[in-house]
């Protein structure tokens, strides 16, 4: 049996995911008269909470040594999707299980830009569910691999002085620190300089021989083909296609490249 | 038809059903309709292998088992942010103390000064701060706690951990804050002549059910805001409210005495945990404040709004973990 060869690690049931927006948000003092003339337009009821439909049925299963690549336009559903496999996103209907507890790779929305990259060293960590003693450890080896520390005492300024490269490089070194389980991976690969993209890319590497499966995010159809063997394709919320990387992303290229959806109805050449 | 994809390494799986879609090459099929027809095979498929639903609430043992293990995380989160508060001013952390004495400056000349409003009230000055402080206290836990989770779904929804950790940090934060401002209060003391006796130790003990009490109270309306947004913009005048009617600037006593309330009033917002926290702190650190000013049983209703509070809000809160984050 083919199925007995590699155990699954995610399996992804029928998931639909739905999430409210309030209002239009969009601030300042036009606010209050938008709003006020909505109310009028609709006779008075609340201001509307839109429903988001992000998900719409996804069904797929991912297995052990898998590195599977999200391809799709902006806001096929791709991130939402990771974050519903990673348990991050409560889901509608349907249901994700999972070997583990797969992780997003990212820390950067516990690191604060006020404080000194040292600090956001050691709060990342500890975010990540390190314990001191583990980050103690791993201190040395985050900064060095981050290099922010090679012409200056960067490490000891607070972040909001860092350059964007810097801060990006600092954030890929703190969240590759740590080993899992299901690794999810959301358009990290596009940081830094071309010397420190060949450095995440080998964390990367080594991440998928520590994890069981690796999915990643990519605008870059060439990061996909390179990294991943096996692609799902999302389109508007639903699964267009699935199956051997090469295959799919030469199915969206032509998608994308006609712009309507003529192509992935007979990917076959 | 099944719909479990075959991975790519192995091309065209014997066993599965063929599929109606024949043009279609055999390693990648488009998906169209029909999302709900296998859910069966999956869940067997998952079960079969155990895995977990991901995302799942853990049972209270085992939440309160994952916060206890995230207890550095609590920590750190809370000092960083303090420390974070003051980082771009000049003077830096001289903030965390100057803050609070600017404030109970502005507070004496008004009510000190300006409308020399005793009240009937010994040693007005050191009554107002305390009382002031101690609210402030509560009211920033409470306002911390409504933006817990709603402003910080960036965190919520990228990293794994109890979500409780925010609120009970974010509470943490305001009792080191308050630590802070209690040496200045010590400094106002000595200027009025109140100086250190044994009852001061009597502070400790009421300040750890306050910061029970307001945690259990931030960890509500964490619960509250994160579904509710709107509860932010009505939480300043709930807290208005609830000052005056907690005597953080003037003596619930003296209103007793002045005859116009019922005694029933007088004894319930005595009672109402704020004002007990105040005047518990108030009968630890002055002297002219004696127990005559405090409820019956305050030691007992201190204790037990922390414990109600701190329980029922935890509770309530791990009640919807898995739900934070949506929307």
């Amino acid at each position: 049996m083919a199925e007995a060869e590699s155990t699954p690690t995610v399996v992804v049931d029928g998931v639909h995911i739905t999430y409210t927006v309030h209002g239009g948000r969009s601030g300042g003092r036009g606010a209050a008269t938008a709003a006020l003339s909505r109310m009028l337009r609709r006779g008075g009821s609340a201001p509307a909470a839109r429903r988001v439909h992000a998900v719409k049925g996804v069904s797929f299963v991912a297995r052990r040594g898998e590195a599977i690549g999200l391809i799709g336009s902006n806001g096929s559903g791709k991130s939402t999707l990771l974050k519903a496999i990673a348990g991050l996103q409560p889901v509608e209907r349907g249901q994700v299980y999972t070997h583990g507890q797969p992780s997003l790779l990212g820390v950067n929305a516990a690191l604060m830009n006020d404080l000194t990259g040292e600090r956001n060293v050691v709060l990342g960590g500890l975010a990540m569910g390190m314990s001191r003693a583990e980050v103690r450890e791993r201190y040395a080896e985050i900064v060095d691999f981050s290099g922010i520390n090679e012409k200056d005492d960067a490490i000891s300024r607070p972040m909001r002085t860092y350059s964007s490269g810097m801060g990006a490089r600092l954030r890929f070194s703190i969240a590759a620190a740590k080993s899992h389980d299901v690794l999810l991976i959301d358009e990290a690969l596009s940081t830094g300089d071309a010397r420190f993209r060949r450095r995440s890319q080998r964390r990367i590497d080594e991440l998928r021989a520590e994890a069981g499966t690796v999915f990643l995010v990519s605008h870059s159809n060439p990061t996909i083909t390179e990294t991943c063997e096996r692609a799902l394709w999302l389109e508007a919320g639903t699964l267009r296609m699935d199956g051997p990387a090469k295959e799919v992303v030469a199915a969206y290229e032509e998608f994308t490249a006609t712009g309507t959806g003529t192509g992935p109805g007979k990917p076959g050449k | 038809m099944t719909k479990i994809l075959a991975p790519p390494a192995q091309q065209a799986p014997a066993h599965q059903a063929p599929t109606h879609r024949a043009r279609q090459t055999p390693t990648s099929r488009t998906l169209t309709e029909d999302p709900h027809a296998p859910a069966e095979d999956l869940r067997a498929l998952a079960l079969r292998h155990g895995l977990t639903v991901s995302g799942a609430r853990p049972s209270l043992p085992a939440y309160v088992r994952q916060l206890w293990s995230r207890r550095d995380f609590i920590t750190a989160f809370a000092t960083a942010r303090l420390t974070a508060q003051y980082s771009q001013a000049r003077l830096g952390q001289v903030w965390q103390v100057m803050t609070p004495l600017l404030n109970a400056a502005v507070y004496y000349a008004i009510f000190g000064v300006l409308m020399d409003a005793k009240q009937g009230v010994p040693d007005y000055v050191p009554f107002l701060i305390t009382g002031v402080f101690v609210w402030t206290f509560t009211s920033d836990t409470v306002m911390a706690g409504t933006r817990a989770i709603s402003g910080n779904l960036g965190l919520v929804r990228a990293l794994h951990f109890p979500r409780a950790s925010l609120p009970i940090s974010l509470a943490l934060q305001q009792l080191q804050q308050l630590l802070l401002s209690l040496t200045a209060l010590v400094v106002i003391l000595f200027c009025f002549g109140e100086f250190p006796t044994w009852s001061w130790l009597l502070a400790v003990p009421a300040l750890l059910c306050q910061a029970l009490f307001n945690t259990g109270v931030a960890l509500v309306l964490a619960r509250l805001a994160a579904r509710t947004p709107d509860i932010s913009q009505l939480m300043p005048f709930v807290l208005r409210t609830w000052m005056y009617a907690s005597g953080a600037m003037w003596s619930i006593q003296n209103l007793a005495s002045g005859g116009r309330f019922p005694d029933g009033v007088v004894l319930a917002l005595q009672c109402n945990p704020a004002a007990v926290y105040i005047d518990l702190m108030r009968f630890a650190l002055i002297e002219s404040h004696t127990s005559t000013q405090l409820p019956p049983h305050v030691w007992a209703l201190a204790a037990g709004w922390a414990l109600l509070a701190f329980g029922g809000g935890f509770i309530w809160f791990w009640k919807a973990e898995e739900a934070y984050g949506r929307g």
